[in-house]
């Protein structure tokens, strides 16, 4: 499904942010990547589809090298990658309707998308995930009228629009007060579920990553320190991964 | 708690020297160059007759040579609406085009060294050279309007691009999208009503500069006024000017109306019935 080897990332050359990152992602469910602020989760995950360039290393998806795509090739691969957004990423100035059909935009010819021309089945699946996600009668609203919570069921919508078949998320619920987080993360689940696609999620919230996550990826200093499932997450390897230990009950 | 350790300095909020020694180097430059324009209580003593006596011979304006003065003021009219329309068709690719957050700087360079181009003149030094080129009358003034609306538009509609949010651009990259569809959905929504915005203040700028430009020979009621002006015919020259008043009052009312529709999403039927409270609200829904 996803198999990433040997990535790496240094924004400035000789200090990495990731260091020789190897994982494989096939199972369906939710993957969260947890780890301290700037510990390079949004870097792993946005390298991923490429909104970060890696600077060494393999991204095997679909039978194909992210890495080593361009242009054309590299937009049909990210047509079968959603993502959600820590700061929901709408397009605020669009109609909520808008902003979900944005996730066809990889299938529909530029000309037809200035003239806001959607095949009707797009439309009517649109308007099924509205109210998959509760935002039934909200269609024609414009963006930044909603919301927080609103605001990312859209960037969810919108991902699911693209009928992905990998989901990424990073830090979906870091800007949500804990209730709504519950909610995003309960969505996010079940899509993973109904779809059968793998969700990989950055959070860094413990208690909410061994709440959802079938499989739990620590992240420190750039580099994987634990793989495994929620359970065996104790509080020895947490201090590893965050440091310190005061703030572990 | 231990005593902070750190040393206090004397005056936090001590002043620099260089910005006080530009402001004095810009007051000491205000009273020198006053004092080059030579004026005199005799000067404006005279001044004030002169102007006296002018602004009684513009009453009653006389509006008898109405041919000439609606004829002038149509072409006015087509000058301006002509430039702007070409202006804004020219100016939003080249705008975006010198866009340095979306283009590389291969693009952006050209493009901004025609928008800085087109600015370098008044349009009415423009519409000079349009003359020599291409001859007296309406086809100049349109063309050196042209060159000032992409100058002033393709500015703006740049800055408005740099200024706008790169997550939005990213999410609906993300998805796939071409180029083009990036554009019309992550970045064109996101500066639509600015545009919109500059696109109506041009056209009334370009209104005000087509009464202009006639008199040096491009076009336009300001060749009329200025030929008034030459044989002292004030009360005709007024009533160019009270037309002009009117022409430029009617495009003010006009581009509220575009920009209320557009921005606002209003119907013409809102428009008849909010009238003046609309224009009172334009500015605050403008971001």
């Amino acid at each position: 499904m996803l198999k990433l080897n040997h990535l790496s990332k240094s924004y400035v050359a000789g200090t990495p942010v990731l260091r020789d990152i190897t994982l494989e992602v096939s199972e369906r469910g939710v993957t969260a990547i947890i780890g301290a602020s700037g510990t390079g989760k949004s870097t792993l995950i946005r390298c991923i589809n490429r909104l970060v360039e890696p600077t060494a290393g393999e991204i095997l998806f679909e039978g194909a090298d992210l890495a080593t795509l361009n242009g054309r090739s590299l937009r049909h691969a990210r047509r079968h990658i959603g993502m959600v957004f820590q700061e929901y990423n709408l397009v605020e100035r669009l109609t909520v309707m808008e902003n979900l059909l944005s996730g066809r935009l990889g299938y529909v010819s530029a000309w037809r998308a200035w003239r806001r021309k959607f095949p009707p089945e797009d439309i009517r699946r649109a308007y099924e995930l509205l109210d998959v996600v509760g935002l039934a009668g909200f269609a024609l609203q414009r963006a930044d009228a909603l919301s927080g919570g609103q605001r990312q069921r859209v960037g969810i919508a919108r991902a699911v629009m693209q009928e992905p078949t990998l989901l990424l998320a990073d830090e979906p619920t870091s800007s949500l007060d804990p209730k709504t987080a519950v909610e995003i993360m309960e969505l996010l689940a079940g899509i993973a579920r109904s779809r059968g696609i793998p969700v990989l999620v950055n959070m860094h919230d413990v208690e909410l990553a061994k709440r959802f996550a079938d499989r739990i990826i620590g992240m420190a200093g750039g580099a994987l320190v634990f793989d495994g499932p929620a359970a065996e997450l104790d509080d020895a390897m947490l201090t590893t991964i965050y440091g310190g230990q005061g703030w572990i009950q | 708690m231990n005593a902070p350790t750190a040393a206090v300095p004397a005056d936090p909020f001590k002043g620099s020297l260089w910005p006080r020694v530009a402001a004095l180097a810009l007051i000491v430059y205000v009273i020198y160059a006053g004092a080059q324009l030579e004026v005199s209580w005799a000067r404006i003593e005279t001044g004030l007759e002169n102007a006296a006596k002018f602004f009684s011979r513009l009453f009653p304006p006389n509006f008898s040579r109405h041919d000439l003065l609606v004829k002038g003021l149509l072409e006015s009219l087509q000058i301006a609406v002509l430039a702007s329309t070409l202006g804004i068709v020219l100016a939003l690719p080249i705008g975006l085009c010198a866009a340095r957050n979306l283009m590389p700087a291969w693009v952006t360079w050209p493009a901004r060294l025609i928008i800085v181009a087109s600015r370098s003149f008044h349009p009415v030094i423009v519409a000079i050279l349009f003359v020599k080129a291409v001859g007296f009358g309406a086809l100049a003034g349109t063309l050196a309007l042209t060159v000032a609306s992409i100058g002033f538009i393709g500015k703006l509609f740049t800055e408005a691009i740099e200024e706008i949010s790169l997550k939005q651009v990213e999410a609906v990259r993300a998805t796939g999208a071409s180029f083009s569809s990036v554009l019309a959905f992550g970045v064109l929504p996101q500066v639509f009503s600015r545009f919109i915005g500059f696109s109506t203040y041009q056209l009334d700028s370009n209104l005000r500069n087509s009464t202009m430009v006639g008199i040096v020979g491009a076009g336009g009621i300001g060749g009329t006024l200025f030929a008034a002006f030459q044989r002292f015919d004030y009360d005709f020259v007024c009533a160019i000017l009270l037309s002009i008043i009117g022409l430029i009052m009617l495009g003010e009312v006009l581009a509220t109306g575009v920009r209320a529709i557009f921005i606002e999403n209003a119907t013409l039927a809102d428009l008849f019935r909010r009238g003046s409270a609309m224009r009172r609200v334009r500015h605050s829904e403008d971001d």
